[in-house]
Order: C-alpha cells, then structure tokens, then sequence
C-alpha cells in the first residue's frame, strides 16, 4: 500500500493542492470568499449549468443507443463479434484531436448527414452529445455486457416456465440483477462527460464550455488561478461524489450473483425480432463508430491526384517537414510506443499494489482510497501538468524537464483502469488457497506465484493492455510536457493539424490512422487474451 | 495454456525491467539535462518556446560551432500557455531563454518581471519599430508575422467576384457568411484580428464594426486548426471537408506554406491575403531570470538576431526576420504577401483593456 500511496501523494495529490493553492492563498491567508465571488458570476453558472445538462443527456443518450449494443454482444453470437468489441473500443482510447476531426466529416459540412439530408450538426449541442455516445459505447458495452453475459439465460427462463410474461421475467429477474452494472456505467459515462474537454472545444465552437474547459481557458490562457481554483476545487466535489455513488453500486454489484461462462450464455439470434435488433445495434456501430473512423482512413489516403500511400511515405522523412519534427513523423510512433510500455509499467505496479491491498484489507479508509485512485480520471489535465510545474522544480525531483514525466502523466490515467480491473478477479481468489499453501510449507512468495499468479495473469494482460491502449492516447497531460525531439503520436497530429499545407494535412490524417490501427490491434489483442468478463472494462 | 503463462512472465519481466529502466533514464536525465545543475561551465543552453518553435538542425549546430553550446529545446503548449507556465515558475525556470511573447501579451511578460536585462549584440542592426522594449533591453525581437483574412482565390474567381481588401469590405453584403474567425478569448489570431480591428476603428467604434460583421454572418470557431482547416475553402484540409467559408483569419505568410507543402507545388498559391486588414505580431525573447546557464542564454540571443537565424526563420516558423540585411526566401517573397501599414495596438493599451475588449467582444459575438 505504501508504494500507491507514496506515488500518488507525490504525482498527483502534491502538484495538484500545490497549485490549488497559488489560486486559493493571498499572502499566506485563505481566501474563501473567492468562492461566492467566482460562484456568483454570471458566465460561470452557466457553465456550470451547461456542464451538468449536457452530461446528463449525454448519459441518456449513451445509455439509449448502447444498452441494445451491450445486450447484442452479450447474448448473441455473430461472426467478427471479437473484432467488432475490440473496434467499438478505439474512439474510448483515442486521442480527441484524431477523433474530432473525423466525427466533424460525419456531421459537418459535406459530411454523411449533409449529403444525404442537408442536415449540418456541427457547433451545435447535437455534434457534442452524439460524440459522447461515440467515445463512451464500449463503457456501456464492456461494464454492462460484460455481466449480462455472465447471467443464468436459465433464471429467466425459470420464471418463464412458473408463469410469468416475457416483460414480468426480465423485469423481475434480469433487470434487478443487472441494475448495479447499469448504474455503474451511467455514472462513468457522466463521469467522463462531466469532464469532457476536447470534444467540447472541437466540436462544439466558443458557445459552449464544460467546467473542465473553462479551467483549461482560466489556467493556460487568462492565467487567472483563482478562479482556476475554485473551479477545480468544485469539478473536485462533483467528481468525488460521482466516485462515491459509483463505490456503492460497484459494491452491490459484487454481492452474490450467481455467474455462469459467458460462453455458455451466447448463441445465434433466432427470429425476425432478433435479427432485427442485431440488425439495428450493427448499424447503429457502423453509422455512428465505424463510419468516422473510416472517414479517417479515407482522408490519408486521398492524395490530390487519387488514392495512395503518399502520406505515409512522407512519414518516414525529415526533410519534408523541415523543422516541423527534428526527427521523422514516423518515429513518434517509436516514441509511443516506449512512452507507453514505461507508463503500463508504472500502472501495473501502482495499480496492482493498490488492488492487492485493497483486497486484503477491508474497512472505510481503504474503500476511501479505493475512489482516491479514480480521481485522475475527472481531475484537469492542465491542473496536474501546472501543478507539476510548480511543485517538481527541486532536485531530487527537478522532473520538470525529464522525459519521466510523460510516462508517470500517463501512469496516472492508466493506474484506475488497473484497479478496477485487477480488484474484481483478486477479491475472488480464495485466501484459504494461499493459507494451505502456506501450511505446506511454501513461502509467501512461492504461495503468491503458485496461488495467486497463475489465477490473475490473464486479468494482469488485460489491465497492461488497457493501460497501454490508454496511454498511446492520452493527449492533455503529454502535450504540456512532451519533449519536442520525441513527441508521441497525438502530439505529432496535432503539431501537423496546427500547420497550413496539403502534404501536413495528409501527414496528420496518416498518423492518426496508424495510432488507431495500433489501439486496435492491442485491443483485439486483449479480446483474444482474456476469457472471464468479471472486470469492469 | 503455456503460451500465455510465457507471455504473463514475459509481461512482468518487461514490466519490472521498464521500471528499472525509468529509474535509471530520470536520474540519468536530471544530472545531463536542466542545462547544468552544476554551475557555469554547463555546455548546454535551453530554450523554452511554444509549439510553434522551429529551426533547421543545420542553424543550431552552426550555433554549437560558433560558441561551443548546444541548444535544448522545450516546447510548451501555444504561446499563451507557454507564456504562462513561466510565469508560474518565475524564479525558478526550466531554462535559459524564452522565446515567444508578442506584443499582445508582452506586458503581463514584464510586469512580472520574467526577465533580466541584456542588449544582444547586433541590436544596432534591427529595426528600430519592433523594439518595444528598447529602453531596458528586458526583451529581444526576433521576427514579425501579420495577421490577416486570406481568401480562396478559386471561389473568387468563378464567382467573379472582386476578394475583400480592408476591414470595411467585410463588413459589405457582397461577403456575406463567408468570413470564419478565431474566438479571441482562446486563439492569438483571433485576439490579433480583434485588435487590428480596434486599431482602425477605435475604442469607440470597434464595437459598432463587430455589430455588422455579425449581421453579416461572421463564424467564430475556437481555434486556428478549426478555422483552417475545417471551414475555410482554399486550405488543403478544407478542400477535403468540403469547407464553405472562403474568408479566413490567418497570417500572411499562410499562402506560402499551402505551396510549399503541396505535392506538386503549384505556380501560384491557391489562397490570397487581404492586405488592409492585418495586424502586426512582433515576438520576442528573452534572458530568463534565475537562468542557470546565463553566458549561454546570451550567446543564444545573440545568435538569434543574426543573419543565420534570421534567414532559417522564414521557412521554418513562416515568420518575416527583423535584422536589416537578412534574405527572405523566393517562395516568401512570390507568393505571400506584405501589408505596407499593418494595424498595431501599444502593448500597454493591450495590457490595460485586453480583458476588457475580449469580454464585450464575447458578449457581442459569440454569445
């Protein structure tokens, strides 16, 4: 427990307080007050307002369109589901920049919508909760389907044959079941779209700002840290309730549903009604997941005289982009891919100390800092990096220019996703197991690798994977600190996004399409490995 | 089942290794980086910049030739953030040198005092209207850059219809909802188009000109990235988005680049500016208070207003040099275009009222 604790005080809960408090402190006095102040602004209730309202559609919204998905994926069996999983699971671990762009084609201007209807969705409050379904399908799919998949068809059917409807059966026995999951996906679709800041920013144009948007602007442009602070002291709040309602219902989740093998679960769909409903969810995916992301293969291909690799040739040198890069495009990719590897690393201890202490250990304060390891996830990106500006400036920890720091930026998005995968299949291993191992003679260590090991490994893959999907994506924290002799992929896109130019345009289309070809091939990857669906992604 | 088992040791092994490594890559970092913790003798000098920072490696070995140091470069953010994040850690700096305020926020540069004084050597060579600071040498400037509506010459032309030259052309119903700009909370080419427009207009009138405009109907999207690429007709990314909007704030020297990324570049560039409505963007650097590498930092700002640097700019940063005597490529001088009276604002007026305009202006448009 003390390395998680010791890494988060440190990485995060340091910087973060530390630059809290340069907007919150005047001469070493508190000044509270800032907050009725900053509240009672007119521009920032209605932020507020709009943050919370458009999360809440948002959510709705998510919730209509993917729980048919996660009910097709967990009970039918189709050819090309694996790939399909694994494909609707890329926009949640691409970078907004890449993502953005292609969804502006789908709604925007000569998108799909305008050709075939003349409808334009683009600066409008449609492109952003449309894009929120996009980015947050597979938290539906995974969370819920992952369960549903896992339920007793028979218990159902049991109620069936005692008489009850078809409606009576799946409200009585499915629904309450699945509840829990249900929630708790809700909740961290909200949580996301709470906290939403690129989609917002790109897809929505100046009229609209999400708390998490407005710290951005408050921080790094107008440089106005208190009302940054208070800001993120109350985006703190929400998220730290959303946290905690999210613990309970995890918590009932885990409480004694009898779970069968997903396999045993699944079959072909059977009946018109059937056909149709998987009929529908694929093209629900095709139109609103696939599309997009096809969009953004075309568009690297599309050289002004036809189709053609030319953009990725172009990748491999230098010279082409003069001093854009100092190193070739393509080596970003090299870039990553390290960046990554060091950042699951880091997730993986942090993350699986924390989860096995969180199994052995029980009462308040570990459920406490159970939520403390999902924070990173509904904190601001710019409030870390400013906060590691601020407080890592000393040596030993002068980090401020060392590479570490887009790892360990990274390690802080992949950590929560360890924990929650990691949490379910440790509480599941049987103590008694280690304990006779023990009485056999065997050494803690022995009994870990003997016992524990070989029942985790398979949830151990699936969380690195997660974590180094995640990093290869993550965008906010590494462009503040991303060294411009290695810039990982997203930061490559967006420096090429940020110039004029045909060949630059092309260069970032390319880019985009190979970071998406990596996140989902690790994904399927991920697909292929593991077999129980017990954790939550 | 032993296939997995080899990659499960396999990912740990790795895990811990990777580990091992970041231990050993950080400390290794922290005592060869930071341009020398060590005191003086350090042979590296870093610069701080915002994304946009680009020179040729060529230049900056010619740098490390002529006086020994080598450059570090830590880019941060857009100019802005990067602006901010040393303001934050005044006193304390990741570097030697900042390079990249301009004179719309050179003032919240000053007034904290970011830098130490120095007159670089060869100042007598620059021109003496981009020095802004010239009393105290706290700052040093290095290029100029307009910021101005580009047009889609295509659409010009087979509308047959003469491309906007001034501010008040914009503002005429033959342009109607073709203009799109940059909100001038968030973006520096949307703020400079503001203040150019309040630098023809005045305090009084810039307000009315913005009230026509957005009769008129002007677009305002967040950044430049949107603007460019995403609505503006002429660019290359517009073209594949089937952009509609063929008036666009940028920069002048926008035209230039869409040709020499263009593969076949083209005889004439497909974009053109509108020449009465830029706005000067002068952008400075500076010594770093609490530098540790101060001779270096010097050496640099030194070598920044010389003709090497000055003639590696343009093609680099798409920037116009500011040292007398320094060549400007063919490719900047024939296909972009140079405004003869750009609108400047005095940094101090910028200072004083940029919350201000930026906030009526907020409420004006974009609300």
């Amino acid at each position: 427990m003390a390395v998680p604790v010791a890494f988060f005080a440190v990485f995060f809960a340091y910087p973060v307080a530390a630059i809290v408090g340069r907007g919150l402190k005047a001469d070493g006095v508190w000044q509270f007050g800032r907050f009725a102040e900053v509240l009672s602004r007119p521009d920032i209730r209605e932020v507020l307002w709009f943050t919370l309202w458009q999360a809440l559609a948002s959510t709705a919204l998510t919730l209509l369109i993917a729980l048919p998905g996660a009910y097709v994926f967990a009970r039918f069996d189709f050819p090309g589901k694996q790939l399909l999983r694994a494909a609707v699971t890329v926009p949640f671990v691409l970078p907004t920049v890449v993502v953005g762009t292609a969804f502006l084609a789908l709604l925007g201007r000569g998108g799909l919508l305008d050709d075939l209807w003349g409808v334009r969705l683009d600066t409008t409050v449609w492109a952003i909760l449309l894009a929120h379904v996009f980015f947050n399908y597979a938290v539906v799919v995974r969370t819920v389907g992952g369960l549903w998949s896992q339920l007793d068809p028979r218990q159902e059917e049991a109620a069936r044959v005692l008489g009850a409807g078809r409606f009576a059966a799946w409200r009585r026995v499915t629904l309450p079941a699945l509840a829990p999951a249900v929630a708790a996906a809700a909740l961290m679709v909200f949580l996301f779209t709470f906290t939403s800041f690129g989609v917002v920013q790109i897809l929505g144009g100046p009229g609209f700002s999400t708390l998490e948007v407005e710290i951005y602007r408050q921080t790094a442009q107008l440089l106005a840290l208190p009302t940054a602070a208070v800001l993120t002291l109350v985006q703190f709040a929400a998220v730290g309730a959303i946290l905690a309602v999210h613990a309970w219902t995890v918590r009932r989740r885990e409480t004694a549903l009898k779970l069968v093998d997903p396999a045993q679960t699944a079959r072909r769909p059977r009946g018109a009604g059937q056909w149709t409903l998987l009929g529908g969810v694929l093209l629900t995916v095709l139109v609103l997941i696939l599309l997009p992301l096809a969009i953004l293969v075309e568009r690297s291909l599309d050289l002004p005289g036809g189709h053609g690799f030319g953009y990725y040739r172009a990748l491999a040198s230098a010279d082409a982009n003069s001093g854009t890069f100092l190193v070739a495009p393509l080596e970003a990719i090299g870039n990553s891919l390290r960046y990554a590897l060091v950042a699951t690393a880091i997730a993986l201890v942090v993350g699986g100390l924390a989860a096995a202490a969180l199994t052995r250990r029980a009462g308040r304060l570990v459920r406490g800092f159970d939520a403390l390891l999902m924070l990173p996830l509904g904190v601001s990106a710019v409030t870390v990096g400013f906060g590691f500006l601020i407080t890592l400036d000393k040596p030993p920890l002068d980090l401020r220019t060392s590479w570490i720091l887009v790892p360990l930026a990274q390690a802080l998005v992949g950590v929560p996703f360890v924990v929650r995968t990691m949490l379910p299949v440790l509480r599941a291993v049987d103590g008694r197991l280690r304990e006779a191992a023990a009485v056999l003679g065997a050494s803690p260590l022995r009994a870990w690798r003997e016992v524990d090991l070989p029942l985790v490994r398979r949830a151990l893959l699936v969380a690195a994977g997660f974590a180094f999907a995640v990093s290869l994506g993550e965008f906010g924290a590494t462009v503040f600190i991303a060294r411009p002799d290695n810039p990982t992929l997203p930061v490559a896109v967006a420096r090429l996004l940020g110039r004029s130019g045909d060949l630059n345009y092309g260069q970032a289309m390319a880019l985009s399409t190979i970071l998406m070809l990596v996140c989902a091939v690790s994904l399927l990857l991920l697909e292929r490995i593991r077999t129980d669906r017990s954790g939550e992604f | 089942m032993s296939t997995t088992k080899k990659i499960a040791v396999t990912a740990v092994a790795a895990a811990i290794g990777a580990t091992a490594l970041a231990g050993c890559g950080s400390s290794d970092d922290a005592s060869s980086g930071s341009s020398g913790t060590k005191g003086t003798g350090s042979k590296t000098v870093t610069l701080v910049s915002h994304d946009s920072f680009n020179a040729s490696k060529g230049v900056l070995k010619e740098f490390t030739r002529e006086t020994g140091y080598t450059v570090k470069v830590l880019k941060s953010g857009d100019a802005g953030a990067a602006l901010n994040q040393e303001i934050l850690t005044k006193g304390s700096p990741r570097g030697d040198v900042f390079f990249g305020v301009d004179n719309t926020l050179l003032s919240r540069a000053l007034d904290n005092g970011l830098f130490t004084p120095y007159a670089a050597k060869g100042l007598g060579q620059v021109a003496s209207d981009v020095q802004l600071d010239a009393e105290k040498h706290r700052v040093t400037p290095v290029d100029t850059g307009d910021i101005c509506v580009n047009y889609d010459k295509k659409y010009f032309a087979d509308k047959k219809l003469a491309p906007p030259k001034t501010f008040d052309d914009l503002a005429k119903p033959a342009y109607r909802n073709l203009l799109v700009t940059e909100n001038a909370a968030t973006s520096s080419p949307g703020l400079g188009f503001l203040l150019g427009s309040i630098a023809t207009y005045g305090e009084d009138g810039y307000q009315d000109y913005w009230k026509k405009l957005k009769s008129n109907g002007v677009k305002v999207v967040d950044g430049w990235e949107q603007a460019y690429n995403e609505e503006f007709s002429g660019s290359a990314g517009g073209k594949k988005a089937k952009a509609d909007r063929p008036l666009v704030v940028s920069y002048a020297s926008s035209p230039p680049v869409e040709v020499l990324y263009a593969d076949p570049q083209p005889k004439t560039a497909p974009t053109g500016v509108a020449t009465g409505t830029c706005f000067r963007q002068i952008e400075f650097a500076g010594l770093l208070d609490g530098a540790k590498n101060e001779a270096g930092g010097k050496a640099l700002l030194d070598f920044m207003i010389g003709k090497k640097f000055q003639e590696d700019m343009p093609l680099n940063m798409f920037v116009s040099p500011v040292t007398k005597g320094a060549k400007v490529p063919e490719l900047f001088t024939k296909f972009g275009a140079t405004s003869d009276k750009p609108a400047t604002v005095a940094p101090d007026a910028i200072a004083k009222n940029r919350e201000q305009w930026v906030q009526s202006w907020s409420s004006l448009v974009v609300k």
